[in-house]
């Protein structure tokens, strides 16, 4: 009787691979953890609403910032530039700077406006048509107004105003992105913050589940020590504590998915009114399939990763005396 | 099947439970091993299951020293032994099914398998027909039954049992017993621990006393 592994210490087991039992074995204990926590459905509920309000948040914030990225996105893209070329260049070295603008990747289309034809719209829309006519020369440069592709960032487009202002026909590129940039400026630190606080709430969350899944091993420590006394594990022992914190932190994803979509659901109304109030078609973008399926996996991690250290350690330390 | 030898249990603060034991059970033995509380009986039982180790002095069950079983292969060790205790350690948020079953569902044995295996052990200990049911509504003496079932299910070499009828009446302590002599005729070596005097004079079996840590006397029934 030397001392065997597993399932060779009792006599033949007949059905089954040692795979197919390992994998029955931990179906079973994940059904029984579920019912475990069923049979107590107050608190395992407020468990899981600890942890989908503390996923909840930081997600529901970066939607926030998703959107507020997207819709200031879409004013960066019509904000154009106008560049003003210096005196003396020419109707034809004008054309020419813009066919070669219009031909890079970052810019979608460039406009010419020549000087007379500058000076005809200022005539008409000014009023000012007979003391203009009184001038020898047009006072007005040739203008190009370059309309920036979409695929632009704010960091791309600073570039692009750059490398315009640098050219040596160019006297003077103006645009108002400024507080759009300011603006992104604020989401990107924003979003900085997000991640700093999510790491802090992720580690929330991990204390929760252990100190949770401590409480349970206390309640359930006679039986933990019959079932070692008569030959089980520490990974067997284990096992149904680890499966109690899967099953938190999926219930908590998923609560967490369902504030995040309810919250967007109850801002969809007034956001459609005062993009209404604009005339602009704003879409509130909701989260993608792989930023939920995300969720649902940090909660899942976080919930195996405080059941995991707390059963390690409590286990090691309930033997049969 | 046990050899101990020269061992010494000593407790922190001092006391000795068993002291400069020796001691042989040929397989195939039934042995009981009888004194007053704090003898050092389940002492004893407790380093053959590993739940101590002697601070002295070696216990070799069936050819393994258990100085050498590493706390890792505590649990593999242990599944070879049956035990059985006097407050049966039953859990009693399963039913009896369940409870037998654990040992073969720790072992890794596949359903099927388990369920063929239980109800013979529940049959062995007559009672099969109360599968179903939760320990809590069984008498002091079926739950000690259970508790046996679930020792045997495995079909252990060796059982050890800590008093185990020291909560039921005569009666019921005679049919444990007549259960322990069934298995003893299979082949199976017991090794228990009671205070019964008479019930175990009854039974005819192997006596070994211990008094204060020590071997007092040892008694061979004429019959066998």
């Amino acid at each position: 009787m030397a001392v065997t592994r597993n399932a060779d210490a009792v006599a033949p087991v007949r059905s089954g691979g040692p795979l197919s039992t390992w994998f029955t074995r931990h179906v079973s204990t994940a059904i029984a953890s579920l019912g475990r926590i069923a049979r107590q459905p107050v608190a395992s509920f407020l468990i899981i609403l600890v942890i989908a309000v503390t996923l909840a948040l930081p997600a529901a914030i970066s939607v926030v910032v998703k959107n507020a990225r997207a819709i200031s996105g879409s004013w960066e893209n019509v904000l154009d530039f106008s560049v003003y070329l210096k005196q003396g260049v020419s109707v034809s070295e004008a054309e020419g700077l813009a066919r070669l603008l219009s031909q890079r990747a970052d810019v979608d289309s460039v406009e010419l406006i020549t000087a007379d034809e500058a000076l005809a719209d200022f005539k008409q829309a000014s009023g000012f048509g007979d003391a203009l006519d009184q001038l020898p020369d047009n006072p007005l440069p040739h203008t190009l107004v370059v309309r920036p592709g979409p695929g632009n960032t704010s960091a791309s487009l600073i570039l692009l105003h750059e490398e315009i202002g640098n050219l040596p026909e160019a006297e003077l590129v103006q645009v108002d992105t400024e507080w759009v940039q300011r603006f992104h400026a604020v989401l990107d630190i924003v979003r900085q913050a997000i991640a700093i606080g999510s790491a802090l709430l992720g580690m929330a969350i991990i204390v929760i589940i252990g100190n949770t899944i401590r409480l349970d091993i206390e309640n359930r420590r006679d039986e933990i020590e019959v079932t070692k006394l008569i030959g089980a594990s520490n990974a067997f022992v284990r096992r149904p504590f680890l499966w109690t914190g899967f099953w938190y932190g999926t219930g908590g994803g998923l609560l967490a998915l369902g504030l995040v979509y309810y919250g967007l659901y109850l801002l969809k109304e007034p956001v459609a009114r005062l993009t209404g109030l604009y005339q602009s078609q704003v879409t509130v973008a909701s989260l993608s399939l792989t930023e939920s399926a995300a969720i649902v996996g940090i909660a899942v991690f976080l919930g195996l990763t405080g059941s995991w250290f707390t059963a390690a350690r409590h286990m090691r330390k309930i033997e049969p005396r | 099947m046990i050899q101990i030898e020269n061992v010494t249990k000593r407790y922190p603060g001092g006391q000795e439970a068993l002291a400069g034991l020796d001691l042989s059970i040929e397989t195939g033995e039934m042995v009981f091993v009888t004194g007053h509380s704090g003898a050092g009986k389940s002492t004893l039982l407790k380093l053959i299951a590993l739940i101590e180790r002697p601070s002295t002095g070696q216990v070799v069950v069936d050819g393994q020293n258990t100085r050498r079983v590493k706390r890792r292969r505590i649990p593999a060790y242990r599944r070879q032994i049956g035990m059985v205790f006097q407050d049966h350690k039953l859990l009693y948020d399963r039913r009896v099914f369940d409870n037998v079953a654990l040992p073969l569902i720790i072992a890794g044995v596949s359903h099927r398998d388990a369920g063929r295996r239980v109800r013979a052990a529940l049959d062995q200990v007559g009672l099969l027909h109360k599968e179903k049911q939760s320990p809590e509504t069984l008498s002091a003496g079926e739950q000690q039954r259970v508790g046996i079932a679930r020792a045997i299910v495995t079909r252990p070499k060796l059982l050890i049992a800590d008093e185990p009828t020291g909560n039921l009446d005569p009666d019921l302590s005679l049919e444990v017993m007549r259960i322990f002599r069934r298995f003893n005729e299979v082949g199976v070596t017991l090794l228990i621990a009671s205070h019964d005097i008479s019930l175990i004079d009854r039974l005819g079996c192997r006596r070994i006393a211990l008094e204060d840590g020590r071997l007092q006397e040892e008694e061979t029934d004429p019959w066998l």
